[in-house]
């Protein structure tokens, strides 16, 4: 079959790989009809995660029918079936899974052991994600393997086109997850920093669940054209001082909740932090760019909430813990617990409160995957979700 | 990573590979700054400038300078310009090192032809940047339709005020507004 592989340093090219087959007894396969490219995939492409070994099949955000079920997966899938796969992998029957605390699965992640190492605990198995969380091959292929398929998937009705339902796997859920975790009271102002793909999701999410003001902040027009379209004030970082422009929209109180959605790449503003970053980065001295957190931590009203869905891998320099604990906030962050709220929102896709299929700018094909990888990383063709029909 | 200023942003394949070059140059900039500063002596032995090590280590400090304001400028332009000036200015100095009988005229000359190729590389770089617009383009696609909420905003604005925030999601009780007036009926300035 075809797949988009990893070969090293923004080096992903289509390449034919064998067809996955049933490995365990709660596998099934899936013939994908239609996947993504995510946010995260960027972190892989630019290198910025570790973990990667050239081989490695991408892609976490993927959609299909399945054509093959393994012995133990029978009673709950069949084929035929149309499913949504998370790209979390879960087990079910875990104590986190149980709690619906599925992104960090006790079972899933077969390098359980390394993930330990690095972060203390393991967190579940991720498709197309690096060898810390299991190494499994993603599912930016023709088809894919589904390990504990009997839990992981969702599954969704005929007569809904895939773009809609697609994003069920990953960033509607993670958006959503995000404003969840800011518990939005009817008095609050959201601020969002990112207005990607992910930001987006967030966006509509906070406006569903009632903020009585929510301010996106990014510095692509396009991105935030979008983002007003969805309901949301703007602030442009290349025109604008966002703290000041923050306190201004709340009357001098700062926000009371704060959303980064953005991740471990922030962009340099012009600001001495982010130059101190660039060094720190350039000699290995630190791995991540955490601009948006310190701004955040700086401008949020005392007893708000930082939630942080963006991504971040590794050591973080100058955060302002200062600040974060004086102002008593709460911090609320996490890869998405992707079912555990799935059935709510694919209820709210069917109802017509939200249609997710608005923020698909390009759809190509596999062979075409590489090239776009490039075009949505720097943002050209005002490229902002680019879905692949393989 | 990508090097990114605000009006490089929509320049295509091509220009990316400016940019780098810039980002490149600044982070050249530094390296050669810090050799500089930390190691006069040295690079004034090897040149044959003795008594020159305040110069060299002033040089620098303008090389850490001018790269610093390369890679957190908006606009790196004037920096790269300023590198070309820097150059000329290295040149000159070390073409006084020519002079006399020197006895390592050699090693001056290796240095000038470093100096030279940087200065080719800056210059390709400042001219390659000045050519382009300083006015931000305008959005390339207008996506200013696409709400997601099949009803419109101010129907969707609440819309899920049925969903339950699971309990371990819930900000605890002594951290929530004090008082919860009423919601305006969609997003809006609080002002
Ligand atoms: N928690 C999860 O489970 C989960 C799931 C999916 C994605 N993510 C993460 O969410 C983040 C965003 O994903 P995406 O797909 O939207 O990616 P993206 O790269 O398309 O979007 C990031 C956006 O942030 C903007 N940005 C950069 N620096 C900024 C700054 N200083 N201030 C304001 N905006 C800035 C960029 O212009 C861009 O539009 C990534 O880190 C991704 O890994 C997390
Ligand atoms: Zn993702
Ligand atoms: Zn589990």
């Amino acid at each position: 079959m075809k797949a988009l592989v990893w070969h090293g340093t923004t080096d992903i090219r289509c390449d034919s790989v064998p067809d996955p087959e049933i490995e365990q007894p709660r596998d099934a396969i899936i013939k994908v009809t239609s996947c993504a490219i995510c946010g995260s995939d960027l972190h892989l492409y630019n290198h910025f995660m570790p973990g990667m070994k050239s081989g490695d099949i991408m892609g976490h955000e993927t959609m299909g029918e399945v054509v093959e079920v393994g012995a133990e997966a029978k009673g709950k899938l069949k084929v035929g079936d149309r499913v949504v796969i998370p790209f979390t992998i879960i087990c079910g029957e875990c104590e986190q899974c149980k709690r619906g605390n599925f992104s960090v699965c006790e079972r899933t992640n077969r390098n359980g052991n390394i993930a330990a190492k690095a972060f203390g605990h393991t967190t579940a198995g991720l498709f197309g994600y690096t060898h810390l969380t299991g190494g499994y091959p993603g599912g930016q292929a023709e088809y894919l393997r589904v390990p504990f398929a009997d839990a992981t998937h969702i599954k969704v009705p005929n007569g809904i086109p895939d773009e809609k339902l697609l994003f069920l796997s990953d960033i509607f859920p993670t958006g959503w997850q995000a404003a969840v975790q800011c518990d939005i009271q009817p008095t609050d102002t959201v601020a969002i920093w990112g207005c990607g793909p992910v930001g987006q999701m967030t966006i509509r999410s906070a406006v569903l669940l009632g903020a009585k003001q929510v301010i996106a902040i990014d510095r692509i027009p396009e991105r935030l054209a979008m983002a007003e379209a969805g309901g949301a004030i703007t602030i442009n970082i290349d025109e604008d001082s966002v703290i000041e422009r923050l306190n201004e929209l709340t009357n001098g109180k700062g926000p009371e909740k704060c959303i980064d959605a953005v991740g471990m790449e922030a962009h340099a503003t012009a600001t001495i932090d982010s130059m101190y970053d660039r060094v720190k980065q350039a000699t290995m001295m630190e791995t991540d760019r955490p601009h948006v957190l310190r701004e955040m931590a700086y401008v949020c009203r005392p007893a708000g909430t930082l939630s942080i869905p963006g991504v971040y891998g590794g050591l973080l320099d100058k955060i302002p813990f200062g600040a974060i604990m004086n102002k008593g906030l709460t911090i609320r962050t996490g890869q998405t617990h992707v079912n555990r709220w799935t059935d709510d929102l694919l209820r709210r896709i069917e109802e017509g409160q939200i249609d997710p299929s608005f923020v698909i700018t390009h759809t190509v094909s596999l062979e075409e995957g590489p090239d776009m990888y490039k075009v949505f990383r720097d943002k050209q063709d005002g490229c902002i979700k680019v879905v692949i029909k393989p | 990573m990508r090097y990114e200023t605000e009006r490089t942003r929509r320049r295509g394949q091509a220009d990316t590979a400016t940019d780098t070059l810039a980002r490149g140059l600044g982070l050249f900039s530094i390296a050669l700054g810090i050799a500089e500063i930390a190691a006069p002596r040295a690079l004034a032995r090897a040149l044959g400038m003795k008594g020159q090590e305040g110069l060299i280590a002033g040089y620098g400090v303008r090389e850490i300078a001018t790269g610093i304001g390369i890679l957190a400028s908006k606009d790196p332009t004037p920096w790269i310009w300023g590198r070309v000036a820097g150059d000329a200015l290295d040149l000159a100095t070390l073409a006084t090192a020519l002079e006399g009988n020197n006895p390592k005229k050699e090693n001056v000359g290796i240095a000038m032809a470093a100096v030279l190729g940087a200065t080719a590389l800056d210059v390709y770089c400042a001219q390659t940047l000045s050519r382009e617009s300083p006015h931000p383009l305008p959005p390339l696609q207008d996506y200013s339709d696409r709400s997601g909420f099949p009803r419109g905003v101010e129907q969707a604005h609440g819309a899920a005020s049925d969903f339950a925030v699971p309990s371990d999601f819930r900000t605890p009780e002594a951290l929530r507004p004090y008082t919860q007036p009423e919601a305006p009926r969609h997003p809006q300035p609080s002002m």
